[in-house]
């Protein structure tokens, strides 16, 4: 039964360099404390080439000038951590969370979906690259040893079974003892103990896995009881447990500390765009898309209150809902630049934090003789891109109310998958297309107008903003009496008039309205 | 005795160079009695005229023939939703803008239902970019437009009401959207003339059928510029409406635009005149006037009659007095006649035919 295990070494570097990857070409190193205590706590590879060290403090560090100081962000850690697992979910749904910076998955049965045991090991690492995180992968016969292949060696390793202590012997002792250094929640005694062992292994000249491998079982225990037999056990991947596995919550988020303030929405843009494509890798990795997403924003100095974005404590959100689930780390961007367009938030920027509600990917079934319809993807923006100029409410389909209220319908979203009916497509009758349905165009807002009554019927009508309505009135139709909402403070009550009236050599006709609550008259639109 | 022009060409930015030698003279293929096309043998083309062309003049190698240029096909014609439309103009084409001009209640707007039902009918999605604001929802669901397939652009003013209108209540009634006082109108009308709220609609119409077209996937878009003064629309330039038959060209899209007047030039495939024909009130105010005219002949006789004759000839045309003068709405809607005119057709080289189709309402009463 093969396991996995992914870790990522110097875990708060990767995150950092996760936010921002350009740092990979400089040597970084993180710290965190409160000033002026602050200390190194992690750095890569090319930072301890210039000798910097954990447990150096910032003012020591900070004396090589090439190097990028970044202070430890929980936030960056925490989508690092979730990325990890999501890179393991997307392998196995059997995926034990041994360490923030390490994960171990089953693989049982999972040859005839990914391959071999090196393809396997060869597209976690790749999937992990691609999700940000430059991890080691070891795979193995037990969870143990694939987990102390994964600290010890670079890159892809594959340990066949019963080759477990050959492959291992060769890594240093340091290896058993890694949690002791990196795992927090471990009590002082259980440190200690780490520490003491350590310090008696590297006196008895023991430096390697092999060395401790080898030694007689029953002196070892004799002079180090059960925790040395167990270091055996695991130097000799000759260890036996069962993996106990977690449910990786769903939360897809990304955040960006800034140490200046961003106070263009271009160099925001690239920013976003970075955490988009992180979030669109994990969303895709976990077979997910998202129809919601949410820009929090913390801002330097907040001054102004914007009544259209909900700011509350520097804090500006802005919440972007999709009529459909998609997956697009470019069309998200658009989206959010158009929005923050509209809606900018008025102060430097300090801090983004970006959320995605996972969503079920939409299914669409394409056929040779169905209609074409327009991409959701390219809809959204082009829809989005119409907003900015006619207004949000100006712009998608159109829903009828259940009223006899004038105009009583409302705007909603324009959604371009209709599901199809279960009846058969409607035809017409031939009679039935000879002629077609009178309508109306509405004056938005309605005309007034002067009337002149007889018998209280409309003979004359002026309209003083448009003179082509006004004259005598040819034919009428009228009234039609209608009245609602009287139990609310919008009630209506009006009489409507269908008439015709001479322009010209040709007859308009006309939409008359009585309002019999205010007395107006109105011309609601033409027949046309 | 060679000649040679040379023009520049700005889009291509390559000159081009007709030579009466170079070039020999090509025709197209005639079409014989039988309908069965083929070539002259005298007049074919020979085969290595561009390579002599390329000889000639190295600049002229990537010239296409205009011999050899691809026959643009026949564009796929759709139901337009009145069969008689259908029946004088064969459909509207997909791929190309048509154009249906008329003034006000002159069907204008029904035809444009009646098409976008048909559309919403074969499953295709559809919209109407308005430049007034004047589309009513309720006439198009009576019409038979399957509202979940349209996408309605509402351009003009953004009205700060209605950007924000809660939901509770989303419908403008009259009293709550009440036209401005006289005053305050003709302020709004010093500081907003006219003029520029049609160009700023008319702006946003062409930039939204832009964005629209670029999209894709729609099977009908319409432009609604019927509202517009005629001088507004006019402003167009005819750029715009080549670029927009561009964009529509090779697409499943038709691009319908409704108007006062043609204003896209050889740019439309199809332009439809529509006209107020007749109404059925007339007829049967006519009909109820000769009836009472031939009680009133027996009763005072024929010379009386002849003395009354203007009068009489005006109260039929007006119809006020007839039996049915206050008709019933869909009385006085149904009977209503719309002519139309082919004022041009891509396929159809002399359209001079008309036809007249009738409307109807969605209700009785």
């Amino acid at each position: 039964m093969p396991f996995a295990c992914i870790y990522v070494p110097n875990f708060p570097v990767a995150a950092a360099l996760r936010a921002e990857p350009e740092l990979q070409a400089r040597p970084a190193a993180i710290y965190e404390g409160k000033p002026p205590l602050e200390k190194i706590i992690a750095v890569n590879g090319k930072a301890a080439r210039l000798n910097i060290a954990p447990g150096m403090t910032k003012a020591q560090a900070e004396l090589c000038s090439e190097l990028a100081l970044r202070p430890r962000s929980p936030l960056q850690e925490s989508a690092a951590h979730a990325a990890l697992l999501d890179c393991a979910q997307s392998f196995s749904p059997c995926v034990g969370d041994a360490a923030f910076d390490t994960a171990v998955l089953d693989l049982a049965g999972m040859e005839s979906l990914f391959g071999s045991q090196t393809e396997i090991s060869r597209a976690i690492f790749k999937r992990a690259g691609t999700l940000g995180l430059a991890a080691n992968v070891a795979l193995a016969s037990n969870p143990d040893t694939a987990a102390l292949a994964a600290r010890g060696f670079t890159g892809v390793t594959v340990i066949p079974a019963g080759k477990e202590a050959d492959q291992l012997g060769s890594l240093p002792l340091e290896v058993l003892f890694a949690n002791r250094i990196e795992k927090d929640h471990l009590d002082g005694d259980q440190k200690e103990t780490g520490d003491r062992l350590l310090e008696t292994l590297d006196r008895w000249g023991i430096r390697n896995l092999h060395a401790l491998a080898i030694l007689p079982e029953i002196a070892l225990s004799e002079r180090l009881g059960q925790e040395g037999l167990r270091l055996q056990q695991l130097a000799r991947g000759a260890t036996s447990r069962t993996l106990v596995p977690v449910e990786a919550p769903q939360i897809f988020e990304e955040a960006v500390e800034l140490e200046h303030p961003i106070v263009l929405l271009e160099p925001l843009a690239f920013l976003l765009n970075r955490l988009f494509e992180q979030l669109c890798a994990r969303l895709g990795s976990r077979a997910l898309a998202t129809q919601e997403l949410r820009l929090t924003m913390e801002l330097e100095n907040f001054s102004s209150r914007n009544q259209q974005s909900k700011i509350n404590n520097q804090q500006f959100l802005r919440t972007l809902r999709l009529p459909q689930p998609m997956l697009d780390a470019k069309v998200f961007l658009k989206l959010l630049q158009l929005d923050l367009n509209a809606h900018p938030p008025g102060a430097p920027i300090l801090k983004i934090h970006l959320a995605a509600e996972p969503a079920r990917p939409r299914s669409a079934q394409g056929g040779l003789f169905l209609p074409p319809s327009p991409e959701p993807e390219k809809l959204e923006l082009t829809l989005a891109r119409i907003a900015t100029m006619v207004g949000v409410n100006n712009v998608g389909a159109v829903e009828l109310l259940d009223s006899h209220r004038p105009e009583g319908f409302r705007m909603r979203c324009f959604v371009a998958e209709v599901p199809r009916k279960s009846s058969p497509e409607k035809t017409l009758d031939p009679a039935e297309e000879k002629s077609a349905v009178t309508a109306l165009r509405r004056f938005r807002p309605p005309l007034r107008v002067q009337v002149t009554l007889e018998n209280a019927q409309p003979i004359s009508l002026a309209c003083a903003k448009k003179k082509e309505i006004q004259g005598e009135v040819l034919w009428k139709a009228g009234p039609w009496r209608s009245s609602g909402d009287w139990w609310e403070r919008e009630a209506w009550s009006r009489d409507e008039w269908d008439l015709a009236l001479r322009n010209g050599e040709a007859i308009s006709f006309y939409r008359l309205v009585h309002d019999l609550l205010g007395g107006n008259w109105f011309v609601e639109g033409t027949y046309d | 005795m060679s000649s040679a022009v040379v023009s520049n060409s700005a889009a291509l930015g390559r000159p081009f160079l007709f030579d009466s030698k170079a070039v020999p003279e090509v025709s197209l293929p005639t079409e014989s009695a039988e309908g069965t096309s083929h070539p002259r043998p005298a007049q074919r083309v020979r085969p290595n005229l561009s390579a002599q062309l390329a000889s000639t003049d190295p600049r002229l190698a990537p010239i296409t023939l205009a011999s050899r240029l691809e026959i643009r096909p026949a564009p796929e014609m759709v139901s337009s939703g009145v069969s008689a439309i259908d029946a004088l103009t064969g459909g509207l084409p997909r791929g190309c803008l048509t154009e249906i001009c008329g003034p006000a209640s002159s069907g204008r707007t029904t035809l444009l239902l009646a098409a976008l039902a048909a559309a919403t009918r074969r499953g295709e999605f559809c919209v109407v970019v308005d430049a007034s604001d004047a589309l009513d929802p309720h006439s198009a669901a009576a019409a038979g437009v399957e509202l979940d397939r349209l996408l309605w652009v509402r351009c003009g003013e953004s009205s700060p009401q209605r950007e924000s209108s809660p939901q509770r209540h989303p419908s403008t009634s009259l009293r709550a959207c009440p036209e401005p006082a006289e005053g305050a109108s003709s302020n709004t009308e010093k500081k907003n003339p006219i003029q520029a709220q049609s160009e700023k609609r008319l702006e946003q119409v062409l930039r939204a059928t832009d964005l629209l077209l670029e999209s894709g996937g729609f099977g009908l878009i319409v432009l609604d510029l019927a509202n517009l003064p005629p001088q507004a629309a006019r402003r167009i330039p005819l750029t715009t409406w080549f670029r927009f038959r561009r964009a529509v060209e090779n697409k499943p899209t038709i691009l319908l635009a409704i108007e006062q007047h043609p204003i896209a030039g050889s740019c439309s495939s199809l332009i439809l005149q529509l006209a107020w024909a007749s109404h059925r009130m007339q007829a049967a105010g006519l009909a109820a006037e000769r009836r009472k005219n031939a009680a009133h002949r027996a009763s005072r006789g024929a010379a009386v009659k002849s003395e009354q004759a203007p009068e009489r000839r005006k109260k039929i045309c007006l119809g006020i007095d007839s039996p049915i003068a206050v008709p019933a709405h869909a009385q006085l809607l149904t009977g209503l006649e719309i002519s139309a005119e082919l004022i041009r057709s891509r396929l159809d080289r002399k359209p001079a035919h008309s036809i007249t189709f009738a409307t109807k309402t969605a209700w009785v009463g």
